[in-house]
């Protein structure tokens, strides 16, 4: 498939724009852990519906993965495909948060990390969208459509869940406390984060905390569960510094590119 | 074992504007919001649509075809409300 | 009701069929059509399911993003077509749970050829030729077979199968045409679904029990043996194509025929499957099984909220 954003692509870009690789490496990294779990759910669902549903999300979320990479592979220049950028970097070099690499435990865990993941996502698109980099805003503007169902998704589940029996109450609020650790690096900033934000590329991230916590308590609420008070968090992910799921991921999505090295599949 | 499973729902879909909603087939939801949001990942998941519409199996009332006789063979003989069946000469043009 | 009106009522029921007229859900139908229909189109639901795991096995480790994307989208489809089809047999009077229930207890079965393994990237290729190949050639008849929900669950199933056997194949030919270590991949998944593909396509005529029944309810256009030939015929100029060779050393182009003579099927390895001790019969439930346990303190509690919700609706409306 061609990216349809192509056209928008400005030649002239080199790696002396390493802020601008790394930004949407940061941004495409997330989409294709999160992706890649949910790939693996594929076919074991608690129901077809479901099953469906889940696997639409992946499929997005790997979709949204390869507009960023391709326009990756433009900017480094050096060559590299969106598959090499994808699949032949070194743990160290993976810089998605430690949400979204968080085990499917059960269906509990996958929303849990799903919601608290689309709720942040979709408040990034929006602001992306108004980058003064034109692909990465044409980016946005489509990936905003696709977030915004997967919010509503995870939502209305979190609501089933959270106020559904006593035991999925149970499950979900686990869940969620588990998932709380993770959710404050989201609104950590990198290096490459500052200097997009300087340049208007990036998106200020510091800035959607408060509104975050918000949304999220509402739902929270409104599916009679606790917010977490908890205020201990982790962090790591965006400078590369992963839980130990990561390289199980990495093992398998890199597994035919390692084992077969340089070939086209 | 489950106690109660989830009904089934009906989904008709708008393939595009203009056009009325049509039978697409069914899907098991626990309540109309996931009806609908299933329906548009089962049946819409190649631009096939542009609208939904989800009624719960149960609540539609089908005639019986043991009785198509009284139902529908009445019309057959009422041929007068076919435009063919009034003669016009050839002349008259956009009728 | 006499047995002389049900007699008529058949008469008039298989006269119908002749006549190409569809048969619909409310419809009087013989117990042994609704039978048959339930047993055929529930097995084929399951086959689409159960078939999800082998190629699902995948889609983690697939080699580029373009491949996972395709993977992911074709073994989606394939929930999709589970669903139709169950969902077309549920107007038979039966319920997609009774139906989830036959398949885990064994009681139902499933094309056996989803109970053999995926083992190397190439099986996505075969499976994808081979597999979508030969059910496409048993599915296209009955688009227009006499039972109409089941015959509009078809037409939708093979619009979407269309890209199903072109993403297998060309994975295949991506690998037949890449590095010696590629070719043989794709060889060696060659070799290895081949047979269970001319299998899959059911047991020969001499031994098929349900073909004439079949026929004349159009559940079955062509025999067995037809629908194998079509396949062999179809599918050898493709293998040829690509440069992989066909693992059967009698295959020979009978110019009289206008089709290939072929070697033997191992029909007891067939019955070994079918009977449920194929390499991967005992996982491929386990995982179904699995997922439906796991699955059900969701569907419970999914249920249990709308039940809230609805109480409270009605308590608003008060
Ligand atoms: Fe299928
Ligand atoms: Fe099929
Ligand atoms: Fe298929």
């Amino acid at each position: 498939m061609l990216n349809p954003f192509q056209h928008l692509i400005k030649k002239s870009y080199t790696m002396k724009n390493e802020n601008l690789y790394n930004y949407i490496l940061g941004i495409a990294d997330n989409s294709l852990i999160l992706g890649q779990r949910m790939g693996e759910l594929c076919g074991h669902g608690p129901s077809l519906e479901t099953d469906i549903a889940c696997t639409n999300i992946s499929l997005d979320l790997f979709g949204q993965v390869r507009s960023y990479f391709q326009y990756a592979t433009k900017i480094a220049g050096d060559g590299r495909s969106e598959d090499d950028i994808a699949m032949l970097r070194q743990e160290r070099e993976y810089k998605n948060v430690l949400l979204v690499e968080q085990p499917n435990t059960n269906f509990a865990y996958t929303l849990g990390r799903q919601f608290l993941f689309d709720i942040y996502h979709l408040a990034f698109l929006k602001e992306l969208q108004k980058s003064t980099d034109l692909t990465l805003s044409a980016i946005a503007n489509k990936c905003v459509k696709e977030v915004s169902y997967h919010a509503r998704f995870s939502s209305d589940w979190i609501k089933r869940l959270g106020d559904g029996t006593d035991e999925s109450k149970e499950k979900m609020q686990e869940a969620i406390n588990d998932l709380w650790a993770y959710t404050d690096e989201l609104f950590h900033q990198t290096d490459a984060d500052k200097a997009m934000v300087a340049e208007g590329i990036g998106v200020d991230v510091t800035k959607l905390k408060d509104n975050y916590y918000r949304e999220i308590s509402q739902v929270l609420e409104e599916a009679t569960l606790q917010v977490p008070g908890s205020k201990y968090f982790q962090k790591g992910g965006k400078q590369g510094i992963h839980t130990e799921h990561l390289g199980y991921i990495l093992a398998e999505l890199q597994y035919m590119q390692r084992a077969y090295p340089n070939m086209e599949w | 074992m489950s106690t109660k499973n989830w009904p089934l729902w009906e989904i008709f879909v708008r393939s595009k504007n203009g056009l009325e909603h049509r039978h697409c087939g069914s899907l098991h939801a626990a309540d109309s919001e996931m009806a609908l949001e299933n329906a548009r990942d089962v049946y819409t998941r190649r631009n096939e649509g542009v609208s939904i519409w989800v009624v719960e199996s149960k609540h539609i009332t089908a005639s019986n075809p043991e009785h198509n006789g009284e139902l529908f063979e009445p019309a057959q003989d009422k041929v007068y409300r076919h435009p063919t069946f009034y003669d016009l000469p050839d002349d008259v043009k956009h009728m | 009701m006499s047995e002389e009106q049900i007699r008529s009522l058949e008469r008039q029921f298989e006269e119908r069929i002749a006549r190409d007229e569809k048969i619909e859900p409310k419809d009087w139908m013989p117990e042994k059509y609704r039978q048959t229909h339930i047993r055929q189109m529930s097995q084929h639901a399951h086959s689409e399911i159960v078939g999800m795991l082998p190629e699902g096995n995948w889609i983690t480790r697939a080699p580029s993003l373009r491949r996972k994307v395709a993977l992911l989208a074709k073994v989606q489809d394939e929930a999709g077509h589970g669903l139709y089809l169950y969902s077309a047999t549920e107007t038979l009077g039966i319920s997609r749970d009774e139906m989830y229930e036959q398949l885990h207890t064994g009681k139902a079965k499933y094309s056996s050829i989803f109970n053999y393994p995926t083992i190397t990237w190439a099986d996505m290729g075969a499976i994808g030729w081979l597999v979508d190949g030969a059910a496409i050639i048993n599915q296209v008849p009955l688009c227009n077979t006499s039972y109409g929900p089941y015959a509009r669950a078809m037409i939708r199933v093979c619009k979407e199968e269309s890209f199903h056997q072109r993403q297998g194949f060309e994975i295949m030919m991506k690998l037949a045409n890449g590095t010696p270590e590629q070719k043989d991949m794709a060889q060696d998944a060659l070799n290895r679904w081949w047979w269970p593909s001319l299998m899959m396509l059911g047991p020969t005529d001499d031994v098929s029990v349900h073909t004439e029944q079949s026929m004349k309810w159009k559940l079955k256009r062509k025999s067995n043996d037809d629908l194998r030939q079509q396949f062999i015929d179809q599918t050898v100029p493709q293998a040829d194509l690509i440069g992989l060779t066909i693992p059967d050393p009698d295959l020979k182009w009978n110019e009289e025929r206008g089709s290939y003579d072929f070697g033997e099927i191992d029909w007891d390895e067939f019955w070994q499957v079918v009977k449920g001790h194929g390499p991967m019969n005992k996982e491929r439930m386990k995982a179904r099984v699995g997922a439906w346990e796991r699955g059900e303190w969701v569907r419970d509690a999914a249920m249990a909220h709308a039940e809230k919700k609805q109480v409270r609706k009605e308590k608003q409306a008060v």
